[in-house]
């Protein structure tokens, strides 16, 4: 199914803020703030998660000469254990929120919660999006930070920073959400944690497929479909899938990643970026500037999630996965 | 696009784990980690009244100390993603293994965070070690009594 959003919700601000190592981002100068350390000088990585959030969203507000009380609601999540994170900035913020799980895909459900509120007439201003912060999510999803195993080619970098946008009434000359698509759950079997672009590809697939045909639309319409942390090797097997599909060659150049890009070549991050911070970050901060500065007319962000737990990996549980689109346009 | 469609395409698109350059590294590696820790044994043979029977315990310790101060430094995961087995099998990866799990818990305390955790990694090592050292020992002591080996 696709929401059609004939009151246009406009995204009238965002807050990116990172940690200190995505200071090598290629998209470095999008970001509004970039702290010296991960942890904010709290004493955990939680916290520092929290403060991530919290900083975000006194950007937005101090952008748009808001306060809190201004805001009807904050929707976000992230990857720690029951989102303490996203629920302990909410208290700092006191507005009214809801915390949405997603995965990685949390930086588009939840601009699409806010748009349906300010369609519906329930919210004025809504306060959306998604964080990571890459030592608390390793120590919950994979090894302890340091230790010493070897990755594979295929596996990324979870990124510490949080991207929020302001969603509000329609206005001109400023990016709204015109239609979005939520996505099915997809399962094709993969296993290997280290290898979540490859697990996550269908899902990306399927919701794009999904959105394209209900909107009679095709690739061509779009300046750029741009996928969350699908990584460098994600990314190739989705534009396989799409040529397979026959997109022709000299359009399949409109699909990009924003795990693919968010490091550059770098190789230290190996396939590239990851983390429900990735999509959020690049796309409050990096495509919200490009519609600003009249370089797209529209765009479809697809944020992918890998909805497995420690748990269920060792229970042997195959990686369902998700991805959830929405349609930006300009003018 | 079928399952089994997908996953052949997947398979062709992932670049396969370069096998033996990842073996040729562990090889280099491990074996120059095994080096240091025979140098240290001459040494503790040498300036210390240890023999060759008793010089394994102090060489372990030293091994993992140093093993202890590049992970708290943050170098023992490089070393890992570039050696892999080459730095994960000698004694130096199994401190890596407890010392950073101890890391990871020290913002849950001493008692739930440090020393609950700190043998997550490594805990089945020790668990496996043990089993397998008896079992071994239950074998060589049935062979000694029926007359077959020796101790």
């Amino acid at each position: 199914m696709v929401i059609v959003f004939q009151s246009k919700p406009s995204i009238l601000s965002s807050g990116v803020v990172v940690g200190p190592l995505e200071k090598r981002s290629v998209f470095q100068t999008y970001f509004d703030k970039i702290s010296a350390d991960e942890r904010f000088q709290k004493v955990s990585n939680e916290k520092g998660n929290a403060m991530l959030i919290s900083e975000a969203c006194q950007t937005i507000l101090k952008k748009s000469n808001l306060n809190n009380l201004d805001i009807d609601y904050l929707l976000g999540g992230d990857l720690v254990n029951q989102m303490t994170p996203t629920n302990f900035a909410a208290r700092e913020l006191a507005v009214s929120f809801i915390g949405l799980f997603s995965a990685c895909a949390t930086s588009v459900s939840s601009i699409v919660i806010a748009s349906l509120l300010t369609e519906l007439g329930a919210s004025n201003y809504s306060i959306a999006g998604a964080s990571s912060q890459h030592n608390s999510v390793e120590r919950q999803f994979r090894y302890p930070v340091d230790y010493g195993g070897q990755k594979p080619a295929t596996a990324q970098w979870t990124v510490t920073a949080a991207g929020f946008v302001l969603v509000g009434k329609h206005q001109p000359k400023l990016p709204y959400v015109e239609a979005a698509t939520i996505g099915k759950v997809i399962d094709y079997g993969a296993t290997d944690p280290f290898h979540m672009g490859g697990a996550m590809a269908p899902a990306a697939f399927d919701t794009i497929q999904a959105h394209l045909k209900k909107r009679s639309q095709t690739v061509k319409d779009y300046d750029v479909i741009m996928t969350g942390d699908l990584g460098k090797i994600g990314l190739k097997i989705l534009i396989a899938m799409f040529a397979q599909s026959g997109v022709k060659k000299e359009d399949l150049s409109r699909f990009r990643d924003a795990g693919a890009e968010f490091y550059g070549e770098d190789t230290a991050f190996l396939a590239g970026a990851s983390g429900a911070g990735c999509s959020a970050a690049v796309y409050s901060g990096y495509m919200m500037e490009q519609f600003k500065s009249g370089r797209y007319k529209r765009v479809l962000l697809v944020a992918t999630g890998a909805l497995l737990s420690p748990l269920s990996f060792q229970q042997g549980e195959t990686i369902p996965c998700t991805a959830h689109a929405i349609e930006i346009g300009m003018g | 696009m079928k399952e089994q469609q997908y996953n052949s395409l997947k398979d062709q698109i992932t670049p396969k784990t370069p096998l033996a350059i990842n073996c040729l590294k562990a090889f280099a590696v491990g074996g120059l980690i095994c080096c240091v820790g025979q140098a240290i044994s001459f040494f503790y043979m040498m300036f210390f009244d240890f023999t060759e029977k008793t010089v394994g315990n102090p060489t372990v310790a030293t091994m993992v100390f140093l093993a202890m101060l590049l992970t708290g430094f943050g170098q023992y995961r490089k070393l890992g993603q570039f050696a892999g087995a080459g730095s994960a099998v000698p004694v130096t990866g199994f401190g890596n293994a407890v010392v950073s799990a101890a890391i990871e818990g020290k913002t849950e305390g001493l008692v739930l965070g440090v020393g609950s955790n700190m043998f997550k990694l490594a805990g089945s090592v020790i668990l496996f070690g043990v089993v397998s050292a008896f079992f071994v020992t239950l074998i060589k002591l049935i062979l000694v009594s029926v007359g077959v080996a020796a101790w």
